[in-house]
């Protein structure tokens, strides 16, 4: 097989899928994490305030998605097709989400009758909230195996498959990790009362969420204990886990400072560091079948070819400078706490 | 109903909606850029008032164009799953390309665009206006490269067998500069840009005949007014080549488009008419040979008819794209009939003097719109039965393992989520219409920056 400084493509698109997957999870994850908390908020300015600190970035956000996506499909066009029309409902209820999202984002300043603001809040809340858990839910099924058979053909029935208890869990922990995250989030972006509303919303975030990683962690270790065969025959990878708790353990040390900026860096750390631990659990597979080995879907049988794969890494290359140069230019230019204008939500 | 219908049904609802939207931001833009280079270049308030307005009527379009383009990329995965495995490795760098140089572009600047006019300069913001319109115009690029592949396929070979077949790259830029991919992009750009522009003289001759912001309306109006002619004219010379290409690479379609059956003859240009695939015979009103001469420049040149192909490789329903292809053809005489006629008024002083015509300008809105969809409807249909031209059948292209059932849930969801979305589009459509260019002039119960601000840090 062709290597690029002795790593072989499809190992490098798989970082390169995992890096943009990691990234869209810290961005959308801390603006679905202050969705999430948005009926917590109960005047009506907090609420403005807390919908501005995301309206400026959450579209740009979900390109991300649509960059990842594209990337997944794109090298690994197999695992694309299986693992789409394997957890179609769950996807498509994410697709109906996002829109409603948006609606809910773009309608609720339009109008001043009370319910209608209830209504979109309330619409933009569950929204975000659903959004964060289904992905956490199809998370759960790529960690513990898809009724995958012959031909790379899903062979479960499709409909409530999905929702099993293994992946709830990992639904609900994602859903915590992105509440810490998008309450971090928001600190940074507010002052007064709600700033004091939210150090204390923060803590109930960690909590949900310390109890929900440390449930799924026992699940996994018990139930799924083939996702642990990686680190027992490779112990040095043990270190991956452990930062991972250190990374958790350093959000209450530092919230409780008030360190905020360095706490949004740890927690976005964390959900990187996550995603690292899950691509270390499935290396080489991506997808894995629960009905027999032979159908497992991996970086090898799923990747393109090596000249896609050479193209595609040269357009990174040229790209990924050109999109971290701007990204940091949009953030840059709306630093600091939210103020609203006219051109506000 | 079976699985491929509805799979079908699902994917020609969802990207007729998509394409509503994606048009008139790449439109819009154009016209965005035009108002704010103006502003910075003359400094005059109007076209500051003009960007800052039509922008957010740009939010509003791209928004929408957003959330329904995921649903697009992730309905390629979930219901034509056969059809990805065997594109993916063709389409793999074209997608790398249009997430990283387009979306990421016109996202990352968007933020600046929107929110950004108190923040940055102008000339720092005017730049953010580019960077998100060339971003719009990157995207047309990509997604029309992959589908003008699945129309022209080229730079490639086919490995392996059966279900396991699949397209694998063999020449990048073969692949991007597939025989069609210039000129169905380049009508793409256009029919967008008139997407834009015919938004913009809807929405001032309404002003105008109402008689609201007159001055600042008649300046867009112009503006708008040479980007739509001048187009309009590109649209007849991007259209022939269009056609063109098609005759030499998908002669099946071409007939299709007129409804040409016999194997080998003069084929004749219909300006209207009615399919009767039967009797293989069109009813309506034609110049005769006149496809041959737009062809060969001779009215007695043969051309490939239906029924020189097999039956299995014919589009099925040649009357519809029969009838999307010519009512596209009808709307782009009628834009040049217009915007001409509007401009000799415009050189004789008489623009706004006639008010019929601005009520003209203000439904006039739809046709763009009309013509860009059905036109997508004909060069789809067109292409049929196949899903990669001459390689892959729609129907051995769509998700084994997806059921009916599922299909129908996700429909009608979309169904009903996109009726709301419509909607909403049209109420904020409508309100940032009603409540006019001006700030000062607000309605709306948003409180003053100042008092805000104040109460935030107070």
């Amino acid at each position: 097989m062709d290597t690029f400084l002795g790593i072989d493509y499809p190992t490098w698109w798989f970082l390169v899928v995992g890096g943009l997957f990691s990234g869209y999870a810290i961005l959308d994850g801390f603006d679905f994490g202050a969705g999430a908390w948005h009926l917590f908020f109960k005047k009506e300015l907090d609420r403005r305030v807390a919908l501005n600190a995301v309206g400026p970035v959450w579209d740009g956000n979900e390109v991300w998605l649509v960059i990842g996506g594209g990337a997944l499909f794109a090298g690994f066009p197999l695992m694309y097709a299986t693992f789409f029309s394997s957890l179609y409902i769950p996807f498509m209820l994410f697709l109906v989400f996002i829109i409603f999202r948006a609606i809910a984002i773009e309608f609720r300043g339009k109008e001043h009758m009370k319910w209608w603001k209830t209504l979109w809040d309330t619409c933009y809340s569950i929204s975000s909230i659903m959004l964060a858990f289904l992905l956490g839910v199809v998370l759960g099924n790529v960690l513990q195996g898809i009724q995958i058979g012959e031909d790379y053909l899903y062979q479960g029935d499709g409909l409530l498959e999905f929702l099993n208890p293994y992946a709830i869990m990992t639904g609900l922990t994602t859903l915590s990790l992105f509440m810490a995250h998008g309450a971090i989030y928001l600190l940074l972006k507010t002052e007064g009362k709600m700033f004091e509303q939210l150090t204390k919303l923060l803590k109930k975030g960690m909590i949900f969420f310390m109890v929900c990683f440390g449930i799924t962690t026992l699940y996994t270790l018990i139930y799924i204990p083939h996702l642990s065969d990686d680190f027992k025959s490779n112990p040095s990878l043990f270190v991956v886990p452990l930062m991972v708790f250190l990374s958790i353990a350093n959000l209450p040390r530092l919230a409780s400072k008030k360190r905020y900026k360095l706490a949004f860096f740890f927690s976005s750390l964390t959900i990187a560091l996550s995603l690292v631990l899950v691509a270390i659990e499935l290396y080489p597979n991506l997808l894995m079948s629960s009905i027999d080995d032979k159908y497992h879907i991996d970086i090898y049988n799923a990747a393109s070819s090596t000249k896609s794969m050479q193209i595609m890494l040269t357009i990174v290359a040229i790209g990924t400078p050109l999109v971290l140069g701007y990204t940091l230019f949009v953030y840059r230019t709306f630093r600091g706490k939210v103020t609203l204008d006219e051109t506000s939500y | 109903m079976d699985t491929e219908i509805l799979a079908r049904i699902q994917f020609a609802f969802t990207i007729a909606f998509h394409y509503i939207y994606p048009p008139l931001s790449i439109g819009l833009g154009l016209l965005l850029v035009i108002f704010e280079s103006l502003y910075v270049k003359t400094k005059r308030p109007e076209y500051h008032i003009l960007a800052k307005f039509w922008t957010k009527i740009f939010a509003l379009t791209f928004g929408i164009g957003v959330v329904t383009g995921i649903v697009m990329e992730f309905e390629f995965g979930t219901n034509w799953a056969v059809y990805s495995r065997y594109v993916g490795d063709v389409f793999g760098s074209a997608l790398a390309a249009e997430g990283i140089f387009a979306f990421a572009l016109e996202s990352g600047f968007l933020g600046v665009l929107l929110f950004g006019w108190n923040r940055v300069k102008p000339w720092v913001h005017l730049v953010a206006t580019i960077g998100v319109f060339f971003g719009s115009m990157f995207s047309a690029v990509w997604i029309v490269v992959a589908n003008s592949w699945q129309q022209t396929p080229a730079g490639y070979h086919i490995v392996g067998e059966g279900l396991h077949a699949r397209a694998e790259i063999t020449d990048f830029w073969a692949m991007v500069f597939n025989p069609s991919s210039v000129d169905r992009l380049t009508h793409v750009w256009l029919g967008a840009f008139l997407a834009g522009a015919f938004l913009v003289l809807s929405v001032h001759a309404y002003y105008l005949i109402r008689r609201r912001y007159v001055d600042i309306s008649r300046k867009a109006f112009r503006i708008a007014l040479v980007v739509a002619t001048v187009f309009s004219l590109g649209q007849l010379f991007t259209g022939h080549n269009s056609a063109e290409g098609v005759a030499h690479n998908q002669p099946a379609k071409l007939a299709a488009l007129e409804g040409h059956f016999e194997a080998s003859a003069p084929a004749d240009m219909y300006i209207f008419g009615w399919v009767d695939k039967e009797a293989q015979k069109v009813s309506g009103l034609k110049v005769p040979g006149g496809l041959s001469f737009l062809l060969d420049y001779d009215f007695k040149t043969p051309v490939k008819g239906l029924n020189a192909f097999p039956e299995d490789e014919r589009p099925t329903q040649v009357n519809a794209v029969f009838q999307f292809y010519h009512i596209m053809v009808a709307i782009g005489m009628t834009l040049i009939a217009l915007t001409l006629y509007a401009c000799f008024l415009w050189w004789k002083g008489k623009l706004f003097r006639r008010r019929w015509l601005l009520w003209v300008f203000v439904f006039a809105v739809f046709l763009p719109q009309i013509a860009n969809q059905v036109g997508w409807f004909a060069a789809e249909m067109g292409r049929q039965p196949w899903v990669v031209y001459g390689l892959l059948r729609t129907s051995d292209a769509f998700s084994q393992s997806v059921t009916d059932n599922q299909i129908l849930f996700s429909l009608i969801l979309f169904l009903l989520v996109y009726t709301l979305l419509f909607i909403l589009f049209l109420y904020l459509l409508n309100k940032k219409i009603k409540h006019g260019p001006y700030d000062e002039s607000e309605t709306d119960d948003r409180p003053l920056t100042k008092e805000i601000s104040q109460a935030i840090t107070g």
